[in-house]
């Protein structure tokens, strides 16, 4: 293998790491404050890039202006999912809550496959994006720039909110131990509401960036990004900002790397690896790269 | 209370009364009827042995699913006949492929796969907790289903296998689902039965009372997933096609909805939640396809079955976290004492 | 000041409060004593609204409590010191401070207060902006009253703020809570070091088994049999 190649699969890596890192911070977060196993996230992405197709088709709107609106359609939703069927369940086992989840994910799939029918739709960014550049021998397009630069900018306001602003840092004593975060008087379903607005945003801005790669969008397109979006979390310590962005990253280059070079006959079983993986670091590293041991109550 | 020979009496006169009426059923009502009714039959069997795990011993698995598939494929590789075989599978290795067993041996080595599977993937994966052991069984679903639609050489892939022959009938049926509850009834009145629920109260404590935790709980995983396997065969038997899809996380979900909705930890309840939840989204089914009610016509309302599904399911977790019939079981003494009774008073 | 009339708590089915009746006073350090699992934790979780209680009524200042949700606690002048610590080990001594006073929107009276808890806990000034897990038990214990004060409590809720600390620091632990007390706030005090809870307090409650055995001030209940024998350790 030369190096270029080599060098070609982890830019490419970093590109699908990117839309990774971003869904799995969503799951990281509305984890570390309600161990909360969020399955319906993944179609939030989906809501997100619908809702970016249809306002690139209805008019003229600036893409920054699209983006945004998408992010605060998505992050409404997200709210509003929390606010119906995961408030009532505060108090309940992990298993319900993992079940509400799973049932919200089918409804909003099926929901979409009733509204917007199962047809893929296409989705294509402008022009622009589609623009080659080559250096070193590695060709990347405009929407892998786009792609990371987005992702990156994003992440680095979500460290700067959680690190220096009054609800970042409630935010942080929530994941902490949300029963004594409440005595300092901080209202939890603001918290959370705010915890699912932000994971959900960013959701959607992972969709667009999905859809404006395969070019085409359908009702059922946040299922497996999603579940490897909480592979990627746990990989790198669920309950972790940093650790799910670092666990985006390596789950995209390790995919990546391992279609790049499995030999052809062994690259169909690509989702598989991603779930072999899952399983042996739930075994090996339950905690993940960058989490912290959570303890138990006896 | 009443004693035992009159319950067992009950009990054998409740039996003879379902299978007159299968009789009469099997007689009277059309093909697209029975179906349903098989199919009830099926899943009541699936659903008692998921709750055997989920409910009864606190795994919460979502991988019955990928026991079915597994199930599933290896009675219909095993019991396709060779004719059909040489045309649908000619990669098989000659081992396989010059092989034909009847229904029966085929469904037991289909239970007996799915059963081991259970075993190597429950070894390592029982040690997990709480929602990341589901997580970890929703991976072997997600493995199990890349594997069968790689592996064209056995399973021809997405295509999947069709032309099966209908050995799936009533009688096959639902001696197996009565088979099934008796199983798991004996498996949780016994001592290994307590040690699961123990393990399920509270399993550091179970632990320190020196019940062995993995070993119940990979017990109860794979008597599961033996039964799933069986189900899955019988079920791709009656169907006569299995592709990959008809063992996705549909599927999985759809079984842990009625396992959810009927109570868990309750045989009862898996019998309950397993019929109303076959019954309800085949009424729904024809809203898919459009009909006309009262002169007024109903567009086709594709994924509706699955949205009424989801939301009764966030419904019943919100409102009745215990599902319908709770931890709570039959009893004869039901009709004597006009009350349900729990599990303790029944073994009294 | 505080009322508690009555109280039954449940956890599941099992029984943690049988008509539990108190009442603090304004300005006074009352003590809740009584053996592990005697119901002390549960009767500040009752107060706190961190567990719904079953029957009975609680008041503070004509307030009911009961229907107060958990997190407007402090804006009533509540402010609860939880066992074991339990400050936020992951955030800095100061973001631990700060978020007591989370609720406060007049920014120059918290820093004020601020410096004051830094001149009572000077420990605590030179590990600002270290992470409160690094901090040592008493320390710890330090900050999680710092954190409390830092809201500008009238009642201060104290849940064994001496368990697990060495006999040198339970006694500054303890002059720190009759400062407290001195500077005019109102102190509930839960403690299973009875000896050195009654040597501040002005009254006192026994719990025992979820239900309140004694009530009395500390020389009656110091000189009660009964007490010496199961809590004193004579």
């Amino acid at each position: 293998m030369d190096s270029t190649y080599l060098l070609q699969q982890i830019v490419n890596g970093i590109g699908l790491g990117s839309i990774y890192a971003l869904v799995a911070i969503g799951f990281s977060i509305t984890y570390s404050i309600l161990r909360l196993i969020n399955f319906a996230h993944g179609d939030i992405l989906m809501i997100g890039s619908y809702c970016a197709l249809f306002i690139f088709l209805s008019g003229k709107v600036p893409l920054v202006v699209g983006l945004l609106l998408a992010m605060g359609f998505a992050a409404l939703i997200g709210m509003l999912v929390e606010r119906i069927a995961y408030r009532p369940l505060r108090t309940a086992s992990e298993e319900s809550m993992l079940i509400t989840s799973i049932a919200l994910s089918i409804l909003i799939e099926n929901l979409g496959i009733l509204t917007v029918s199962a047809q893929p739709r296409k989705f294509v960014f402008p022009e622009v994006f589609a623009k080659n550049h080559e250096l070193a021998g590695v060709t990347f397009n405009n929407m892998t720039i786009l792609t990371v630069g987005v992702a990156v900018l994003l992440m680095i306001l979500l460290t700067f909110f959680v690190k220096n602003t009054r609800l970042g840092t409630a935010m942080r004593a929530c994941s902490e131990n949300i029963g004594v975060a409440r005595l300092m008087g901080i209202d939890i379903n603001i918290v959370v509401a705010i915890a699912f607005a932000i994971g959900s945003a960013l959701a959607a801005v992972a969709g667009i960036m999905l859809g404006g790669q395969y070019g085409r969008i359908d009702p059922l397109m946040g299922f497996i990004p999603g579940l490897k979006a909480f592979v990627a979390a746990v990989i790198g310590g669920i309950g972790s900002i940093p650790g799910a962005v670092l666990g985006g990253y390596l789950l995209g280059l390790f995919e990546i790397l391992l279609v790049g070079f499995l030999p052809i006959e062994y690259t169909g079983y690509r989702d598989a690896f991603v779930f072999i993986l899952l399983i042996l670091v739930l075994l090996l590293r339950p905690n993940g790269i960058l989490g912290s041991a959570e303890g138990r109550k006896v | 209370m009443m004693n035992l020979q009159k319950k067992k009496l009950y009990t054998l006169l409740a039996l003879v009364a379902l299978f007159v009426i299968l009789f009469i059923c099997n007689m009277l009502l059309s093909p697209y009827h029975m179906r349903i009714i098989n199919l009830v039959g099926i899943n009541i069997a699936l659903v008692v042995s998921l709750n055997l795990t989920n409910g009864f011993c606190g795994v919460f698995s979502l991988g019955h699913a990928g026991f079915m598939a597994v199930g599933a494929y290896v009675a219909a590789i095993l019991s396709l006949p060779l004719v059909k075989k040489a045309i649908i599978l000619p990669e098989l290795p000659k081992w396989l492929g010059s092989v034909e067993l009847s229904f029966l041996p085929s469904l037991i080595i289909g239970g007996l796969v799915a059963a081991i599977c259970a075993l190597i993937i429950g070894y390592p994966v029982l040690r997990l907790r709480g929602h990341y052991l589901a997580v970890a069984t929703l991976g072997f679903l997600v493995v199990i289903q890349v594997v069968i639609t790689q592996l064209q050489d056995f399973t021809r892939g997405a295509r999947g296998i069709n032309g099966l022959t209908q050995y799936t009938n009533t009688w096959w049926v639902w001696i197996f689902t009565c088979i099934t509850i008796y199983v798991v009834w004996r498996i949780i009145n016994s001592a290994y039965g307590r040690g699961m629920m123990a393990i399920r109260e509270d399993d550091l404590a179970a632990e320190a009372m020196g019940v062995n935790l993995t070993k119940y709980r990979l017990l109860a995983f794979c008597v599961g997933a033996f039964f799933a396997g069986i189900g899955g065969a019988l079920w791709a038997h009656l169907i006569t096609v299995v592709t990959p899809l008809s063992f996705s996380y549909d599927r999985t979900f759809s079984l842990v909805v009625m396992s959810v909705i009927g109570g868990m930890s309750s045989i009862t309840g898996g019998v309950v939640g397993a019929s109303l939840m076959t019954l309800v989204p085949e009424l729904l089914r024809n809203l898919e396809v459009g009909i006309t009610v009262g002169g007024i016509s109903i567009p086709p309302l594709y994924g509706i079955s699955q949205i009424v599904l989801s939301v009764v399911l966030i419904i019943v977790i919100i409102v009745r976290p215990k599902g319908i019939v709770g931890s709570r079981e039959f009893s004869w003494n039901l009709f004597k004492k006009k009350k349900w009774n729990t599990m303790n008073q029944m073994e009294n | 000041m505080l009322e508690l009339n009555n109280v039954n708590l449940y956890y599941g089915r099992i029984q943690a409060l049988k008509n539990v009746s108190l009442s603090v006073r304004e300005g006074e350090l009352v003590a809740l004593l009584g053996a592990n699992g005697a119901g002390k934790t549960s009767t500040l979780r009752a107060i706190s609204c961190m567990h719904p209680i079953k029957e009975g009524s609680i008041h503070f200042s004509g307030t009911d409590l009961t229907k107060v949700p958990a997190h407007r606690l402090v804006d009533l002048g509540i402010a609860h010191c939880p066992e074991g610590r339990q400050v936020f080990g992951r955030l800095s001594v100061k973001e631990n401070l700060e978020l007591g006073a989370f609720r406060r929107k007049d920014k120059e009276e918290v820093k004020r207060d601020l410096e004051w808890i830094y001149s009572t806990f000077p420990r605590l000034v030179e590990r600002r902006s270290q992470s409160a897990g690094t901090l040592s038990g008493g320390e710890q214990q330090m900050l999680a009253i710092g954190r409390a004060l830092m809201s500008r409590p009238k009642l201060v809720l104290f849940d064994e703020p001496s368990l697990g600390l060495a006999p040198l620091i339970v006694e500054q632990i303890f002059d720190v809570i009759k400062k407290i007390k001195e500077q005019g706030r109102t102190v509930l005090l839960v403690e299973q070091n009875a000896f050195q809870a009654l040597g501040i307090a002005d009254r006192a409650y026994v719990l025992e088994t979820g239900t309140i055995k004694l009530e009395g001030t500390p020389e009656q209940l110091l000189s009660n049999e009964e007490v010496k024998r199961a809590y004193l350790g004579g």
